[in-house]
């Protein structure tokens, strides 16, 4: 196989296979590289249940959808980001339906949608529980139907080529032979995905280790709001498997202790026996997670050991219907937690989930480095603001991931130079993996340095912050980085060391978790899923503006803020449960 | 591929006995020898007819040949093989032909019940003709 | 030690070994742990230099198919106390090579699934701009399950036949061309059928049945072959009987 592409991906998720397909469709004589460290259909698109958000009622309008993610983001999405997003989101879901995507649907054959958390108005199209899985696996199945797409399955990328301000291609090690090798390409899109293993409680699959972020970062491209991590509402306590919000927006209630919706006491409404939109277990997730905290104040909450919980009653809604549109909970309930949800309470705590923040682009996926462009959860558009809407991420990977796409294959089109010197800095990084990376025992354990981040991170960047947390954990964090320096590595094999790959992961996290923690603790202001205890109100006058954190070259962080693109929706109060 | 960077990759081959290791494998594996049995009864089959179209005496000697101790236990052993490969090709049956009714697939159960039905009764009229006819 | 448990662990490093052997660890078991989190433990805190694979650790991803005390599992999806007091046997997925340890190569399933043509074919495109296809919840429910199918291989790993006859499809890529075939929008079945009865493919299923008794999803394999088999011995019969319909 050739070295060179046109256009090359990191990650094989929803967004670089959609990506993909559209590089192919619309130009066949253009050679992709998919690079992605595990099996495409391995990737974290896969855990995802709910569904994909794109208006298709006649009782529904873009302006409302556009207006709920702009007030469930609490003002921080880029208004003409989000406008673009609504309106080009329900094509991409019937594109994957013409691909083949098993959508559920109405008796008459027509594509269903279900309510979902912070949405005025049916919307979510969904395949059962399952939703991201058929998704993933969809998109996977039709990109095998093109030549030009060429697969490099479980090859890690640790370094993006930069030459002048401009992306030439990765370095990237293959994980079954050891082997590594410079990719280089016309241009590089990042669709790697989130970063919530930064965390210990994560609904996130082990893969996820903000590995996009860290290169972008590392490169030169700046970072966007890495403060807002969206916590679940509903996860399993231990696994943290989650527990789709569609489990509410089917009629599940969220209780405490005493058996009361306690979602009333703050702000969300009043209960309903029938799941009633934007209001009560419908509120958007950052809302009902901060109400989970203020439970646990109240003595409110059930303890575990596993820590305090709530419950989640499905039991009203009948076993028929949990059969037909929740199964995957009920399997996962009964596998994971030995619980029937038809007969008994689900025990469920707040669980880290996305990451609205990322590498900063524009609406077509480019980041400030020339040849380099991000799509997914890895990129920050922003169309998910302060806190994203469910159901908004599974249309935002096809969206920007075909957007992405469509950028990138011109600009490869249109620049077809090359680098000589970036052949260099590959060998220099070959030189640097096998001398970093060989046995050595005289350091800690990558599992306990990895600990200690995730502890610093949850006590620190959780739910609620404040700054003095906060800079402490940079403190921490800024440690860990030195003494990451000379952590074990106990195997010397070249093939399939997943050791190396996993200390090459820890640092991606350590430069991850120090953006996040450098990012809130400039942000002196609470909006949507970041909380300071200490300035507990919105300050639109300093902070409607996106965080932006660069790297200087010394290692540190340089934060700056950028406007928050207004359209028509000026920022107001957000009101749930009216 | 990339000889230097591609050890060899450790292959196990199947044991001998692979098919000792679980009731599913022997039954698999007593299917596909059932086709030895069922050749041998079409060879039976053969030779009887070739006997009855040889006279009287011919159909005589076949059925005391038949009747040896030996040939008995050939042809009991011979049939319990075909009604094991019969019972799993019926179990087999609703695997294979997905039925569906107003809509709604038959269950398994049920398609598997008519073809030991329709077995039942082919076997009685046979026996009828045979026996009473 | 009663509240541990031996994981003897398959290990094979292809620099040096020529065989597997088995290395044993002693691990906690607390009831809600999968024997995913044992080896976790292994290689968190005992010995970093075991390779495996593992991703969702939610059943939902297919990585982490090994061999557990000879039977074929999800290592995410099953309980180490299930098998205590133990010792538990963790080896890599059956009638795969081993690349190390506990990791195998699946170059083979992807190339097969690649030619089963995996994708919705169409004579005609729809155009986007006349909407979805229609499609009944029963229409829906013809195909549903054959979709269900994590490619998690544990169906490859329970054949004989796959370890036994390289040409054998297997069960997981013959489902997943059944999975197209039996939904109301595909028009390549044709396609497919060449494909696989052309390979001597289907016809090396014998019906052992064990693919559909380890799949985690409930997906069906041996029955997706045994109805593909009778769809292809319909059209042979039909192209044998008719042969002015050609093909």
């Amino acid at each position: 196989m050739s070295n060179h592409h046109d256009v090359l991906l990191v990650g094989g998720g929803g967004a670089g296979l959609r990506a993909a397909i559209e590089i192919a469709e619309t130009n066949s004589h253009l050679s992709i590289a998919v690079v992605s460290k595990v099996y495409p259909m391995r990737s974290h698109t896969v855990s995802a249940e709910g569904g994909a958000a794109g208006v298709i009622r006649d009782d529904d309008s873009l302006d409302e959808h556009a207006y709920d993610t702009i007030s469930g983001g609490d003002w921080l999405c880029d208004q003409d980001s989000v406008e673009m997003f609504v309106e080009e989101a329900p094509r991409e879901l019937l594109r994957l339906e013409h691909s083949g995507c098993p959508w559920s649907r109405e008796p008459d054959g027509q594509i269903a949608v279900r309510a979902f958390g912070g949405m005025k108005n049916k919307r979510t199209w969904f395949a059962a529980d399952k939703t991201g899985f058929h998704m993933l696996h969809t998109l996977f199945q039709t990109s095998l139907k093109y030549k030009s797409v060429v697969r490099y399955d479980e090859w890690f990328v640790t370094k993006l080529l930069v030459d002048d301000g401009r992306v030439y291609g990765v370095v990237a090690i293959e994980l079954m032979s050891g082997r590594i090798e410079a990719i280089t390409a016309g241009a590089v899109i990042l669709c790697t995905g989130g970063c919530g293993r930064v965390f210990p409680f994560t609904t996130n699959a082990n893969i996820k280790n903000g590995d996009g972020m860290s290169l972008a970062y590392r490169a030169g491209a700046p970072l966007a709001d890495m403060e807002f991590i969206q916590y679940h509402p509903t996860g399993l306590p231990f696994t943290g498997i989650l527990i789709t919000e569609a489990t509410r927006a089917e009629g599940g209630y969220l209780i405490n202790k005493n058996g009361d919706r306690y979602l009333q006491d703050y702000g969300l409404g009043k209960p309903e026996p029938k799941p009633v939109l934007r209001s009560m277990e419908l509120g958007p997730r950052d809302r009902l997670s901060q109400a989970f905290v203020k439970e646990v104040e109240k003595g409110h909450a059930v303890d575990t050991d596993f820590g305090p919980v709530v419950h989640l009653d499905l039991r009203h809604l009948g076993e028929e219907l949990i059969n037909r549109k929740l199964p995957f909970v009920r399997e996962l309930c009964l596998k994971y937690e030995n619980i029937d949800p038809v007969t008994e309470l689900i025990p469920v705590r707040p669980v880290v989930h996305y990451m609205m923040g990322g590498v900063h682009t524009d609406m077509n996926g480019a980041t400030s480095l020339a040849g380099l462009y991000a799509a997914g959860e890895v990129a920050c558009v922003s169309i998910n603001g302060a806190n994203r809407l469910g159901s908004n991420s599974l249309s935002e990977i096809l969206v920007f991931g075909a957007r992405a796409g469509r950028a990138a294959a011109e600009y490869a089109s249109s620049h077809t130079d090359t680098s000589t010197a970036v052949l260099a800095q590959a060998a220099d990084e070959r030189n640097r993996l096998q001398q970093r990376f060989t046995r050595k025992r005289s350091g800690e354990r990558i599992a306990d340095l990895r600990d200690e981040m995730q502890k610093t991170m949850e006590q620190s960047a959780g739910i609620y912050r404040s700054g003095e947390s906060l800079s402490q954990a940079a403190d921490t964090l800024h440690e860990l980085q030195d003494r990451f320096a000379s952590v074990t590595i106990e195997d010397d094999s070249r093939t399939f060391n997943t050791e190396r790959i996993s200390a090459l992961e820890l640092a991606y996290m350590l430069d991850v978790a120090e953006t996040i923690v450098n990012s809130a603790l400039r942000r002196e202001e609470s909006r949507g899923a970041h909380q300071r205890t200490d300035f507990p109100a919105r300050d639109d006058k300093r902070y409607l503006a996106h965080t932006l954190i660069h790297r200087e070259p010394d290692g540190s962080c340089r934060v700056e803020y950028l406007p928050v693109t207004i359209t028509r929706w000026p920022p107001a109060e957000r009101i749930y449960g009216t | 591929m990339y000889t230097n960077y591609h050890p060899r990759w450790h292959r196990k081959p199947m044991s001998t006995y692979w098919w000792l290791e679980r009731r599913s494998y022997l039954a698999f594996i007593l299917r596909e020898v059932s086709s030895v049995f069922i050749a041998w009864l079409v060879v039976f089959l053969m030779l009887l007819v070739r006997a009855v179209g040889r006279g009287d005496a011919s159909y005589q000697q076949f059925l005391d040949w038949s009747a040896r101790p030996l040939l008995v236990v050939l042809n009991i052993v011979s049939l319990s093989f075909v009604v094991f490969h019969a019972i799993t090709w019926f179990n087999l049956a609703p695997k294979a032909m997905v039925v569906y009714v107003r809509q709604r697939p038959v269950p398994g159960h049920l398609i598997a019940a008519s073809n030991y039905l329709a077995w039942a009764v082919a076997s009685g009229l046979v026996a009828w003709l045979v026996l009473g006819g | 030690m009663n509240d541990r448990i031996t994981m003897q662990v398959a290990r094979y490093l292809p620099e040096g070994d020529a065989e597997l052997s088995y290395q044993e660890y002693e691990v906690p078991y607390p009831r809600e742990w999968v024997v995913l989190d044992g080896l976790n433990y292994i290689k968190d805190r005992l010995d970093g230099s075991l390779s495996y694979r593992w991703s969702c650790r939610m059943g939902i991803c297919g990585s982490c198919g090994m061999t557990v005390n000879g039977e074929p599992k999800l290592t995410c999806a099953t309980f180490l106390a299930d098998y205590a007091p133990g010792p538990v046997r963790i080896e890599p997925l059956q009638n795969f090579p081993v690349i190390r340890d506990l990791v195998v190569d699946t170059g083979d399933f992807m190339r097969k699934l690649t030619s089963v043509k995996p994708w919705l074919i169409r004579e005609e495109e729809k155009p986007l701009s006349e909407g979805e296809h229609l499609q009944t919840p029963a229409e829906l429910d013809q195909y549903k399950q054959y979709s269900m199918c994590i490619n998690c291989m544990l169906c490859c790993a329970a054949c004989p036949v796959y370890g036994l006859d390289s040409e054998f499809v297997g069960p997981a890529a013959i489902a997943l061309a059944q999975r197209y075939n039996l939904d109301g929008r595909d028009q390549g079945s044709k396609l497919r059928l060449d494909v696989l009865s052309d390979h001597e493919g289907i016809w090396g299923c014998t019906f052992v049945g064990e693919c559909s008794k380890v799949c985690p999803e409930n997906v069906d394999p041996a029955g997706a072959i045994q109805r593909y088999k009778l769809t292809a011995a319909m059209d042979s019969l039909k192209s044998f009987l008719m042969p002015w319909r050609g093909s």
